[in-house]
């Protein structure tokens, strides 16, 4: 085949027209975040007088002093990382184990165990928070890290990645393991775990931004400024009547939205992986 | 392998299990209960029967919920999907810069709702925002796109999209990735022109990721509530009250538990339909 060939065959529309469509589209997608960045840097008079300047008349640092004044910021991002840190570990923990079970030892009701973990995808958050709220309250956990963090402390997802993912470890290697004298928990946690460590990375990182990103669980089960999370915090500065003053709401999404995209930037790989792991 | 002790599989499943029970199992039947009781979270449940279930037909919440998240949730799978195989189709290519469209558009399905919501409500506002002044400046009419009861829905549809559209393209990009090239060039060899080879070659393998991306989109786009909660409240009169949102709204803002938990029957039941039809399309992906 010629090269000429070749290249119709892998570009049908020509290299330029393309380009042009992907600028476009890139703008679509990059555009909101620039907007987001330089509105953050503007004046309340800056937003009354020309809102759709593209550019801030100055680096102001004033609507990020006002965010911090309005809210306990610090906390607010402790509290965010603690939850999601706390759940995606607590799954880990949790998981593996159990998909050691499921993947490795025979035992009469193994499938039923199995099936009873995969049935839990058909009850996500918004089907149970209602009796979890109410069992909640009446222990006297409501506005706890407990809260928010037992809840999601068994994941579907992560228990079947796992279950698959030592599948593929040789039985030979436990044996050996055991002729040693390593228990169980040695095996599991000291052993398999460390062998898992590019699946774990993956869901890790993904449960982590899905949990530091929620917004449902902690509005539900908090109403206690110790424990909000940052997306609530964030949210409702909206909420507290801004009116025009925009230049603040965009300064708390700056710094909502930062940690995620620095994340993503670092460990996109990984957490691409984890997407079409899901397929 | 035999456990090493009888017992073994107790306590490596045992925090699963109780786990499970605990915080799914034990709540989707109190749910159920719920909805045959009167309760306000303060005062004794009222058994009621299926009272709470009549008034929301009656009232037309129920319809209502209804049809709003179906809207929606059409609106949102039949656009990411159209545009998430689109950016795939012409982001399938090795140069760096179709590397960092790709980047840029998956990064808005990382980021949370909560930070889409915001920088969309400030993009969309209607005296100052810059989608509203992008309009004005090209003769476009405009609207108070999220203050008007005909649009607002729409315009959530298609913030959502932008949200998502990251996460089916990707799903796309494998699929294409895993069709031999060996394939189209048998079919460029037989005359065939790109449109052809669309058609022929690269639809008919795609068929089962797309039956994969559009019943995940179809969930996601069931359970959508912080854009609503966040962007319109529900709002304008009631326009984008979709399930979840109406769900959140009995509890929180009415007290009304059990007809909260009725409204949650009705829609694992409906998560459960949908389930069933992602089974489907699975089995369809194993046999193709």
């Amino acid at each position: 085949m010629s090269s000429r060939e070749t290249r119709t065959l892998r570009h049908p529309v020509s290299d330029g027209v393309v380009n042009v469509l992907l600028c476009l589209v890139a703008a679509v997608w990059l555009l909101p975040y620039l907007w987001m960045l330089s509105t953050s840097f503007k004046t309340l008079p800056e937003i009354v007088r020309a809102p759709t300047a593209p550019l801030p008349s100055g680096l102001e640092l004033g609507a990020y002093r006002a965010v911090l004044e309005s809210m306990p910021l610090a906390r607010y991002f402790w509290n965010t990382t603690v939850m999601a840190l706390g759940i995606a570990l607590l799954q880990i923990a949790v998981a593996l184990p159990a998909g050691y079970a499921l993947s490795k030892l025979k035992f009469a009701g193994r499938g039923a165990a199995f099936a009873l973990v995969v049935a839990t995808l058909l009850i996500p958050a918004q089907v149970r928070f209602v009796p979890v709220f109410a069992l909640l309250a009446e222990v006297g956990w409501v506005n706890t890290m407990t809260a928010l963090i037992l809840p999601f402390g068994v994941s579907a997802f992560g228990t079947f990645l796992i279950r698959q993912a030592l599948m593929s470890v040789p039985d030979s290697l436990i044996e050996a393991a055991r002729m040693d004298g390593a228990s169980e928990l040695r095996i599991i946690y000291g052993l398999l775990g460390p062998m898992l460590k590019p699946t774990l990375v993956s869901f890790f990182l993904f449960s982590f931004v899905y949990h530091w990103n929620d917004y449902f669980w902690p509005l539900v089960m908090t109403t206690d400024d110790a424990v909000r999370t940052l997306p609530l915090g964030i949210a409702l500065l909206r909420e507290q009547g801004t009116g025009v003053r925009w230049h603040i709401v965009m300064a708390g999404n700056v710094l909502l939205s930062a940690p995620a995209l620095a994340v993503f930037a670092v460990a996109q790989k990984h957490l691409l992986r984890a997407v079409a792991n899901k397929a | 392998m035999r456990p090493s002790r009888r017992l073994d599989p107790l306590w490596m499943l045992g925090p699963t299990l109780v786990l499970l029970v605990v915080f799914f199992f034990v709540p989707l039947l109190q749910a159920a209960k719920s909805s045959l009781y009167e309760w306000d979270l303060l005062t004794e449940p009222r058994y009621v029967g299926l009272d709470n279930y009549r008034a929301l037909i009656d009232s037309g919440e129920l319809g209502h919920a209804l049809s709003t998240t179906l809207i929606m949730s059409a609106v949102v799978v039949v656009g990411s999907m159209t545009l998430g195989l689109a950016l795939a189709l012409a982001l399938n290519r090795p140069t760096r810069f179709a590397a960092f469209v790709r980047s840029a558009i998956f990064s808005a399905y990382v980021v949370s709702w909560v930070s889409v919501a915001l920088l969309w409500l400030w993009v969309l506002d209607a005296d100052a925002g810059a989608f509203t002044a992008l309009c004005r400046a090209l003769h476009i009419p405009t609207t108070n796109w999220l203050g008007n009861p005909k649009s607002a829905l729409y315009a959530l549809s298609g913030v959502t999209i932008w949200k998502i559209a990251g996460y089916s393209m990707v799903l796309f990009l494998a699929g294409l990735q895993d069709i031999p090239r060996s394939l189209y060039e048998a079919a460029s060899l037989d005359g065939a022109g790109a449109w052809q080879r669309f058609v022929n070659v690269t639809w008919p393998l795609l068929r089962p990721t797309a039956a994969f991306v559009g019943t995940t989109s179809l969930i996601i786009s069931f359970q959508v509530f912080d854009v609503v909660r966040v962007m319109t409240q529900g709002g304008p009169v009631r326009s984008t009250s979709v399930f979840v949102y109406a769900i959140y709204e009995q509890v929180f803002l009415n007290l009304r538990v059990g007809r909260a938990s009725a409204l949650v029957v009705v829609f694992f039941v409906l998560l459960l339909g949908l389930t069933a039809l992602q089974l489907w399309a699975w089995r369809k992906k194993g046999a193709a």
